[in-house]
């Protein structure tokens, strides 16, 4: 095609026959840059005239290349997810109030404490409220709870979902329009809701990690997966670090994939380990705390349990204390810890 | 399982060979490897590679259960839930019914304060017929400091059922039930954790009892130490699981030099030993390790003057403490008025349990 017949100003098209541009066919796999130079125009009208030689030949290329845009998303929309995302609450306000709201969806939690502190207990809360259905301003979803050391008690996992329907139908008594939400509850449906696998060695872990994406794609409710723990396989048998590391940083790339993709929540539990000085650290090394978007640390303090926000992208280094009562992760009343208080003083 | 064999998963003939012919054998083998690497090795596209991984994932793969299947199977099989009564009440109170099926229950103390005499409470009711409120089983004693007195045991079950009329007949029947092993050294014990499958179902073994977990250990080289009591704790989780049975070790209480025991204050066992009458500062021995690996850990401890069982650690119970006496029926539940206030001091002055 002769470029005279391009839909051109006189003043581009003579600048373009200057420069030795007489047919169209001149213009493939050319790029806007090489464009302006050769026939000494400006950026923008090179690009105009290259979309315009690719339109009528309807080869439509750079509608195409600006594609690499479309996947990206801008910080305006990533605000506005950040603001209606919807997080995971814990039941313990003091807890999501440092948290920003609770635990949130595609990113990595880490969950680190010493034994006892209640690391599970968190693990077991969180697939409950992760069922919270959406009326009641909860995820509505459901909960892949991959257990390495045997700690899921069934029991629990019942006296919580209990605890939890009661709060749920308490909740909604005092307004009419939603008592029947609240009578349609059950514990069988939480209960049947959260997916367990046992794993007994470190090999089965990274096949359950291999295998999530195929059941999350069976499985479109799920919205939470927690590892409890992600350490204790691989304290053991591992006489190569570097491969340790390895894979523990493939795994969590595989976790971190599945979370953007599917939109959950990944709550992983560390262990913690006792350096040579006596000093109480998270197990699995230095290279390990990079993997994690957030790192929680719970400990004791002052017969009190606390959650310390080591590490977070977002939010501020802060304290929060909690408790683990009869029906589940909670908010330490007021009372009792004004009696602390004032046992420990002295 | 690791041990799976690839050429057993259903993988292309062509795939398979490619496998074997590197010697990635097992499904640790591959899995342990990265895409990259497995390319490298196998001489395949990346596809392939993805493709033959998911595969042997997916076969490796342990199976999914939903929570409400898992009880409701546990609820058919097993009365109680799964749980073998101690007898002592609040106790078991707070456990939900007794010693859990399926766990590593550790009891931790000071010298002489009442671990042995629990395991053999504990191995009595194991074996007493069901009418009795036992399991009816076999138990598996690793007796590492050699403190398993037969004598004792039959003293207990006697005085625990006094209504029962303990035949010579009965006795021998009963004392035939419990296995004790005298292991020598962790990896023995290791050894025989791993050949134990076939003696707990042929002799249903309800019960794995090893007394005591840390006199061993402690001889062993601090280096492969930690190595080895993941091992053992891996083992014993696995055993504990997949027969459903009570697994209980015991562990010692060391003091330790102040100057640690302040930074590991926070799982640190403190005792005033009240019959002294100085403070002794203890601590669980094996580390922190070993108290992630337990799930849950009962810590016997003087107080006051008394014998005390607290849980220290439980992923279902509220951190009671249980006073307790040791008579001829074995440990027996202190039942004398206890102020709550004290028992809220206790946690508090500790600094440990923390409710």
């Amino acid at each position: 095609m002769d470029s005279l017949t391009l839909p051109l100003p006189s003043s581009l098209r003579s600048k373009l026959l200057e420069a030795g541009f007489a047919n169209t066919s001149a213009f493939q796999h050319l790029t806007p840059l090489q464009l302006a130079r050769d026939a000494n125009i400006s950026h923008q009208e090179a690009l105009a005239i290259l979309k315009t030689v690719s339109w009528m030949n309807c080869a439509d290329q750079y509608s195409k290349e600006e594609d690499i845009l479309s996947s990206a998303k801008t910080a305006w929309d990533l605000l506005c997810y950040e603001k209606s995302r919807k997080k995971l609450r814990t039941c313990c306000s003091e807890l999501d109030t440092v948290l920003g709201g609770g635990f949130k969806p595609k990113e990595l939690t880490e969950i680190c404490g010493v034994p006892g502190v209640g690391k599970t207990q968190l693990g077991m809360q969180l697939s409950i409220n992760v069922q919270i259905p959406s009326e009641f301003g909860g995820l509505g979803g459901q909960a892949v709870y991959i257990d390495t050391e045997g700690s899921f008690m069934v029991e629990r996992a019942l006296q919580m979902a209990e605890s939890m329907i009661d709060y749920l139908k308490y909740a909604t008594s005092s307004c009419e329009s939603t008592v029947g939400l609240g009578m349609s509850l059950n514990v069988d449906t939480f209960l049947s809701h959260i997916f367990y696998y046992r794993v007994y060695d470190c090999t089965e872990q990274l096949a359950v990690v291999n295998s999530l994406e195929e059941f999350l794609k069976e499985h479109r409710e799920v919205r939470l997966i927690v590892i409890d723990s992600v350490t204790f396989h691989f304290r053991q048998d591992f006489q190569d670090w570097a491969l340790r590391t390895r894979l523990l940083n493939g795994m969590a790339q595989k976790l971190m994939g599945l979370a953007q993709k599917h939109d959950v929540v990944v709550v992983l539990v560390n262990q913690v380990t006792t350096k040579t000085n006596g000093e109480i650290v998270p197990a699995l090394g230095e290279s390990w705390s990079h993997t994690c978007t957030n790192r929680l640390i719970l400990s004791w303090s002052n017969g009190c349990r606390q959650v310390h926000i080591f590490k977070s992208p977002s939010l501020p280094a802060a304290t929060a204390s909690f408790a683990v009562s009869a029906d589940g992760i909670r908010d330490v009343e007021s009372s009792k810890r004004i009696k602390l208080c004032t046992i420990s003083s002295p | 399982m690791a041990s799976r064999l690839i050429s057993a998963m259903g993988l292309d003939a062509s795939i398979a060979h490619r496998f074997s012919a590197r010697n990635i054998l097992t499904a640790k083998d591959a899995l342990c490897r990265t895409e990259l690497e497995l390319m490298e090795l196998l001489d395949v596209p990346l596809d392939v590679v993805l493709l033959a991984i998911s595969c042997i994932s997916k076969k490796s793969c342990p199976p999914c259960h939903t929570i409400l299947s898992v009880l409701k199977e546990r609820m058919k099989n097993e009365p109680q839930l799964g749980h073998l009564p101690t007898l002592l009440g609040p106790l078991d109170q707070a456990l939900c019914g007794g010693i859990p099926f399926g766990v590593i229950t550790e009891l931790v103390g000071p010298a002489g304060i009442g671990k042995t005499q629990f395991c053999l409470m504990l191995t009595v009711l194991a074996v007493m017929p069901d009418p009795f409120g036992g399991l009816n089983g076999s138990v598996i004693y690793f007796d590492t400091e050699q403190r398993f007195t037969s004598q004792r045991m039959v003293e207990i079950a006697q005085h625990k059922f006094p209504n029962i009329l303990f035949t010579e007949a009965m006795i021998k029947q009963l004392a035939a039930r419990v296995f004790v092993i005298v292991p020598t050294s962790v990896t023995e014990l290791l050894d025989s954790l791993q050949k134990i499958q076939a003696t707990i179902i042929e002799h249903h073994v309800k019960l794995l009892v090893i007394d005591s977990v840390a006199s061993l250990t402690l001889s062993e080289q601090s280096v492969t130490r930690q190595e080895l009591l993941g091992r053992q704790a891996s083992a014993l989780k696995f055993l504990a699981e997949s027969f459903r049975i009570p697994v209980i070790v015991t562990n010692q209480a060391r003091a330790m030099s102040t100057a640690l025991s302040c930074q590991g204050v926070l799982h640190s066992v403190p005792v005033s030993d009240a019959h002294e009458g100085i403070d002794l500062q203890l601590r669980a021995a094996l580390g922190t390790k070993w108290a992630h690996a337990v799930n849950i850990r009962l810590i016997f401890e003087y107080s006051e003057g008394r014998r005390w069982i607290r849980i220290g650690k439980s992923p279902v119970s509220a951190a009671v403490a249980i006073p307790f006496f040791l008579t001829a029926t074995g440990l027996e539940h202190d039942e004398n008025e206890i102020p709550s206030a004290t028992e809220k001091d206790v946690m508090t002055i500790y600094g440990f349990g923390g409710l």
